[in-house]
């Protein structure tokens, strides 16, 4: 918050450093309960509360996460790339390993985890889409969830696109199981799968405009009368978070 | 339609009445409209407990065509609305529907996008009934509800009478509250809203009860 | 099993239009002649050896609203295309505006034939991301346990039910109808409702066994096999039923594998990868109890991998209702203890009618001040989950069902996904139908058995 005038003209220290850094992350929520305007006289109001910087987790990883990364690797190595071209970043918490493939790289990955006995990630589980409306640049993520039933293995891949080019290339060439969860995924979020054999709505009516399960797609509801009072629908509530 | 409409209202009229509403109370085949979790409570009932064979319903119509009842049993999406209307309209008359469920009886707990909010807005329904889902006997009871109507529908004349009756008595209804009574007299299209017509011939009620508090 | 010719697209005056496959008859009654006569005017621009047949969403034997768009060549399916999306219900977004505990109420309603298996694996997720699940009791996870292999039963008996019904067999509805009742009523029993009971919460289950739970089991185990053993004979060896479904919807384990296919279909190849066995939960590890596989991959071989399953659920109930009647250590709560995320109060009869227990309101107002605080919190607000995503897995009776959960260090979930195998195991309605007969698509579809609130969410 304040800058420490560091003695002897030395760099700033670290801490400084670090909350220069916060200080221009994104506001992800403001105030404490909810309302802005009147009732709020706790002060607690005026909080922000900054997304932090983007996660990752470094060696070892634990468990069996450093056999799949370490097969990957070789691998990726071997077809020519390396493995830090084609993932962006890995995230282990909670027990679970995500990689963050780079989209050019998508296909090539699956195929690897796919076919390299090693690695044999057999089930793909299905895609899906999260919208992260703040984070300009990466905004539309795609999710797939690997299975691998002969080392009985979980993996998730996670490819991040922005808003303005919202282009993914298709795994149903590696997994055919994904053509109906691209479509979903293009038919909530507007993420395009190129080479997708049939890109077409799935859930929605075919002439539907715009994508519902984006952020910035309203809910829809309307307010629901009930003996003489109007309740609003959910998205217009008031919210206590 | 049939020689019944074209009696003259009298002794005869209220007998063919009451002749017609038996047989046709008697022998109501639903098109079961299953869509939702409701469907599944609709398929109990016609279980061996709940058993919708005592009214004859078991034999359920698969074609629209032969059937009487539409239990329209779940959420409605945008997407079969359409549907839901054309297997209506192939229904033959007399017809009638029970949105089964509050999903289908208005939108349910699914107030969003997806969800036509209450079937109504898509068929004319004869009677509401409310659960998530309604319990066997509570299909049942809305059964025995819509025979009791089926019975007492009166036919011709009469029943041109009675609408007309009907569509008066709504009219001069009173209001729920004064603040419903200022908000319909805002709707000069008329129509039904939820809770009573639009107080379009009577303006004086907002003016008598705005002192009952708002 | 009726078809129908009627299509798509605007109508001409005569009832014709040009669709994508060629000409498109609307049938809307009383109007056979003019589509004979349009058919024999058409006759030499297009081929009349295809018909493109619509098995719409309102179908008796399409379990479901499903719409199934066939190709016919006499009685061969040429080519099969399913359409899904007619009861998409916005559950996933509607879930992004209540908070975590009141999510429970919308995922239960996805598949509505297994609403224990979404909640479980909802609130399993919501655990995961909170960090408690070795915090949760555990009372609590023999009773989703329980729960979930009743669900099991229910849900197999529907399947059955309706394969049964769909085939043209009534008989086969009211046994498994019967059966279905009895779980109800223990459903009714132990949680209050029948179904889409919103029993299973993050933390725990909303309430323990009432009293003459455990005696209303035991007397339902005790007739089940009985009933169990009834339904078979009727089916086993039943010709009508085997020739309809032995040989008939054939996909082997490359065909799963490719599309993903979980679930009875995939242990009726042979596989016997069931989560409960390979990836345990909620203490799944401790029972005793097979995982039964058939090898012929058809829809017969599904249909007896079914009912084997509800024999194993049988044994499982069993096990968990003796672990639910053994002495129990003074504490023993269905809830996390802590406060912060543990739902407070129970139902209860009180001197008013049905309400938060009075125990619980003297406490909170007469004798401790953090729990009416932690109440009101709970309830208006929430408890907060850190920041991740996560992505449990139980087997459904449907097959592998996933929930992907991403906080966002809200009360709120981000984004709520359910990888519904339904969904999943449809796609697979094409492989297995294309080339067959129409008739055959009855059981390829039933033996998906897809519930399409699943498929749809």
């Amino acid at each position: 918050m304040s800058e420490n005038s560091p003695p002897h003209g030395a760099e700033p220290d670290e801490a400084a450093l670090a909350g220069q850094e916060r200080l221009s992350e994104q506001v992800v929520r403001t105030g404490m309960f909810g309302t802005q305007t009147t009732g709020d006289t706790s002060g607690y109001g005026g909080l922000q509360v900054r997304r932090g910087p983007p996660p990752f987790t470094p060696r070892p990883y634990g468990s069996y996460f450093d056999e799949v990364a370490d097969a990957l690797s070789t691998r990726l190595e071997a077809d020519g790339g390396g493995f830090d071209e084609a993932v962006e970043r890995v995230i282990v918490d909670r027990g679970e390993l995500t990689l963050h493939v780079r989209r050019e790289h998508l296909v090539a990955v699956a195929r690897l985890l796919r076919d390299e006995p090693s690695l044999a990630f057999e089930l793909c589980g299905g895609v899906s889409g999260v919208h992260y409306l703040g984070d300009v640049g990466r905004e539309l993520h795609a999710v797939y969830h690997l299975v691998s039933i002969t080392h009985n293995r979980r993996l998730r891949l996670e490819v991040s696109v922005p808003d303005a080019d919202p282009h993914v290339p298709s795994v149903v060439s590696v997994y055919p199981t994904c053509n109906w969860h691209e479509r979903e995924t293009w038919d909530f979020f507007g993420i395009v799968f190129d080479g997708h054999p049939a890109l077409t709505r799935i859930e929605m009516p075919d002439d539907w405009k715009g994508h519902p399960q984006r952020k910035d797609y309203p809910l829809g509801g309307i307010p629901v009368e009930y003996r003489g009072a109007t309740v609003p629908p959910p998205d217009e509530r008031r919210s206590y978070t | 339609m049939g020689v019944e409409e074209k009696l003259p209202s009298g002794i005869l009229l209220t007998t063919v009445e009451k002749l017609a509403g038996y047989a046709r109370k008697s022998s109501v085949w639903p098109a079961t409209f299953g869509l939702a979790c409701c469907a599944i409570e609709l398929m109990q009932t016609g279980g061996a407990r709940h058993d919708l064979a005592r009214f004859g319903m078991e034999r359920a119509s698969n074609t629209p065509r032969q059937a009487d009842l539409m239990i329209v049993a779940g959420r409605v999406s945008q997407k079969m609305a359409p549907v839901l209307r054309q297997i209506y309209d192939q229904m033959a008359d007399p017809k009638w529907v029970i949105s089964m469920g509050v999903c289908a009886s208005s939108g349910g707990m699914f107030n969003n996008y997806a969800i036509v909010q209450g079937v109504d807005h898509v068929v004319p329904v004869d009677i509401y009934l409310p659960g998530c889902p309604p319990r066997p006997e509570m299909l049942l009871d809305a059964i025995v509800k819509l025979h009791d109507k089926i019975q007492n529908m009166k036919l011709g004349a009469n029943r041109e009478r009675e609408v007309t009756e009907l569509e008066q008595a709504r009219l001069r209804r009173l209001p729920l509250t004064a603040s419903l009574a200022a908000g319909q007299s805002h709707n000069p299209a008329g129509g039904p809203t939820m809770l009573g017509p639009p107080a379009v011939g009577s303006p004086a009620p907002a003016a008598g009860t705005g002192a009952a508090g708002e | 099993m009726t078809t129908q010719a009627s299509g798509t697209g605007g109508p001409a005056a005569d009832g014709t239009a040009e669709g994508t496959e060629g000409r498109v008859y609307n049938v809307a009654g009383g109007d056979w002649d003019e589509v004979v006569r349009a058919l024999q005017d058409g006759a030499d621009q297009e081929d009349t050896e295809h018909l493109v047949v619509n098995m719409g969403p309102q179908h008796p034997s399409t379990h479901g609203v499903l719409r199934l768009v066939l190709t016919l060549d006499g009685e061969t399916v040429t080519e099969l295309r399913p359409v899904v999306g007619y009861l998409h219900t916005g559950i996933e977004k509607s879930m992004e505006f209540r908070t975590w505990t009141q999510g429970v109420t919308f995922c239960t309603r996805a598949d509505y034939l297994s609403p224990i298996f979404n909640e479980t694996v909802y609130c399993l997720a919501v655990e995961k991301l909170l960090g408690v699940e070795a915090e949760v009791p555990e009372r609590a996870s023999i009773l989703r346990v329980m729960m979930m292999e009743l669900n099991r039963i229910a849900s197999h008996m529907t399947a059955i039910g309706t394969f049964g019904l769909e085939l043209g067999a009534t008989t086969v509805f009211l046994y498994a109808a019967r059966e279905r009742e009895r779980i109800l009523d223990l459903f009714e029993l132990i949680t209050g409702l029948r179904m889409n009971h919103a029993y299973v919460r993050p933390g725990g289950v909303s309430q323990d066994l009432p009293r003459g739970a455990l005696d209303a089991i035991r007397e339902f185990l005790g007739r089940m096999p009985h009933q169990l053993a009834d339904l078979r004979s009727l089916l086993d060896a039943n010709p009508l039923f085997l020739a309809r479904t032995k040989t008939v919807a054939y996909l082997d384990l490359t065909g799963c594998m490719a599309l993903g296919v979980t679930g009875p279909l995939l242990r009726g190849t042979g596989l016997p990868w069931d989560l409960r066995k390979s990836q345990p939960y909620c203490g799944y590890e401790t029972y005793d109890f097979e995982v039964p596989t058939q090898d012929t991959c058809d829809a017969y071989g599904r249909y007896l991998v079914r009912i084997d399953e509800c024999d194993e659920s049988l044994k499982i109930i069993e096990q968990a209702s003796d672990r639910l009647a053994g002495p129990r250590p003074e504490h023993d709560p269905v809830m996390i203890s802590d406060p912060k995320i543990g739902w407070p109060a129970k139902l209860a009869l009180g001197g008013d009618g049905l309400g938060n227990s009075p125990d619980h309101i003297a406490h909170i107002m007469g004798q401790s001040m953090e729990a009416l605080i932690h109440h009101f919190k709970l309830v208006t607000e929430g408890f907060r989950v850190p920041v991740g995503q996560v992505y449990t897995a139980v087997e459904s009776p449907r097959g592998e069902l996933g929930c992907h959960a991403v906080s966002d260090g809200g009360t709120r979930p981000y984004r709520a996904h359910l990888r519904d195998p339904s969904f999943t195991n449809l796609q697979a309605v094409s492989a297995m139908a294309e080339g067959g007969l129409i008739a055959d698509v009855i059981p390829a579809v039933a033996s998906i058995d897809p519930v399409m609130g699943g498929v749809d969410r």
